[in-house]
């Protein structure tokens, strides 16, 4: 039985780690390695085992926080349940 | 689980360090030296050569590196006994002589005016005595305190900061808790956690000394007028879900765990006391297995999560990965699975005791997969051309 389809680092971190082959159409459980759940999600792509799904609309220009840190800046605007990769998410550092 | 329900047994050596192999190791100087070291090898049971391609007109800074490199391998306390030879006598008697310090058997025999016949014969004969004295050596009761252990991460994925390196990290804190000496690294890839690494320092001077090694690193790499987006992070990285360094680095630090930094050590430098220590070193994972090795670590903690097969040929290297796909595509090289913790059936607490375990059998003799099956990555450090 699948209990959670995505993990968080921290509660308020922009982004989730699926732990499964997450498909378009499909909501998922997102908890915390502590076993807090957070909130549910709907995929609007897919996103594959390991990938990041965002769970909430990330404007571009902004920045994506994981493990409470940022990691990047948004290249694009980013819509809640998508896959966040180096197609819409680029490093502040090079 | 605690560190004193771990019974662990070593091999004592001369200078009191304790290892968990016991090798006798050829090490040419040279690249040359290479067929000669592996004749020995041949003819001779249980002895390792340790090939390499360098070891010929390097000069300054890379030259000393090869120096320290080859002699902090002959000193690692996983070797017993230890034969040198090199194409000249000068180089391959200061190798000897680095190595001697630590009390082992070593001798050293260069190939000009000899041949590699001749020379192999000789070297043989030596190796003969040395494989004997070892194998006479007894291991005995050794305290977990003992340890010089290192750690780093490859083919890393979005798992290893979630679950793997959270979990190093825990065991690091246990295994210093006990007295243990462990060493990480991977200075560009801390690029976007330096902050954190510095936060962790022991003093403000370590904390300085650790952004100028970061720093010096950063320069070296802008200096060079390459990109390295298209390598950092690593196409495989980026396939297991990683997309920025940032990203990278912060999964990466989770595996110091809450121990301070107490020194920042030059590429190869052994630590000088207990504790967790930071090395200056590349990321590429055999290099800094090769460096860990010759600063004294006797067994490596390896995080993976898209599959990175490293292994070393004197030191075990213990892989661990919580990626559910590698760990059932790729488990012959996997020690310990993780991936439990990602289906929250595995605290990272529990985590931590499965490898305190399988850290102890290790030690204890059990080969690892890398070890099995014949991963011997023994790679230089080369920091710029030769003359």
């Amino acid at each position: 039985m699948v209990k959670h389809g995505a993990l968080m680092h921290e509660t308020e971190d922009d982004v989730a780690v699926a732990v499964m082959d997450i498909t378009a159409g499909v909501e998922v459980r997102v908890m915390t390695l502590g076993g807090e759940e957070v909130c549910a999600i709907r995929a609007v792509e897919d996103v594959p085992l390991g990938h990041k799904i965002s769970i909430l609309d990330i404007a571009e220009g902004e920045q994506v926080r994981k493990y409470g840190r940022p990691i990047g800046i948004a290249t694009r605007a980013i819509p809640r349940g998508a896959h966040v990769h180096t197609h819409n998410l680029k490093s502040m550092r090079w | 689980m605690m560190a004193e329900d771990l019974k662990l047994t070593g091999y004592r050596r001369e200078d009191g360090r304790v290892g968990v192999r016991n090798y006798v190791a050829v090490i040419p100087v040279d690249d040359i030296s290479n067929a000669a070291a592996e004749g020995v090898s041949y003819l001779i049971r249980d002895v390792v050569a340790l090939t390499h391609p360098y070891g010929r007109l390097q000069f300054g800074e890379d030259l000393e590196l090869t120096f320290d490199t080859l002699i902090g391998t002959g000193r690692n306390p996983n070797i017993a006994a230890a034969i040198v030879i090199g194409i000249e006598p000068n180089w391959t008697e200061r190798i000897v002589e680095g190595i001697a310090e630590t009390g082992k058997p070593v001798a050293g025999f260069g190939i000009e005016r000899e041949g590699d016949l001749k020379t192999i014969e000789m070297a043989s004969r030596k190796a003969l005595e040395f494989v004997q004295h070892a194998s006479e050596v007894q291991r005995e009761p050794i305290e977990l305190g003992e340890l010089v252990v290192s750690v780093k991460c490859g083919e890393s994925d979005t798992t290893l900061g979630l679950a793997s390196l959270p979990a190093v990290g825990l065991v690091l804190e246990r295994m210093i808790e006990a007295g243990a000496t462990a060493i990480f690294g991977e200075t560009s890839e801390i690029t976007g956690a330096e902050d954190l690494v510095a936060a962790q320092a022991a003093t403000p001077e370590v904390a300085e000394a650790f952004m100028r090694a970061f720093q010096a690193y950063q320069d070296f790499i802008i200096g060079t007028g390459a990109d390295l987006l298209g390598s950092q992070p690593t196409q495989g990285n980026i396939r297991g879900g990683l997309s920025t360094i940032e990203e990278k680095a912060l999964g990466n630090v989770q595996k110091m765990g809450r121990n301070r930094v107490q020194s920042v050590l030059k590429p190869a430098e052994a630590p000088k006391g207990p504790g967790l220590h930071f090395m200056d070193t590349s990321s590429a994972a055999a290099e800094m297995v090769t460096l860990c090795a010759a600063a004294g670590s006797v067994l490596h903690f390896f995080g993976t999560g898209q599959g990175n097969i490293i292994g070393h040929p004197i030191i075990p290297v213990i892989k661990l990965c919580a990626n559910p796909l590698t760990v059932e595509t790729m488990a012959e090289h996997i020690d310990i699975d993780l991936s439990d913790i990602l289906r929250l059936e595995m605290t990272l607490e529990q985590a931590a005791d499965a490898i305190m375990r399988m850290t102890a059998r290790t030690v204890n003799g059990r080969l690892t997969a890398a070890e099995a099956l014949r991963h011997n990555e023994f790679v230089l450090t080369k920091l710029y051309r030769s003359a």
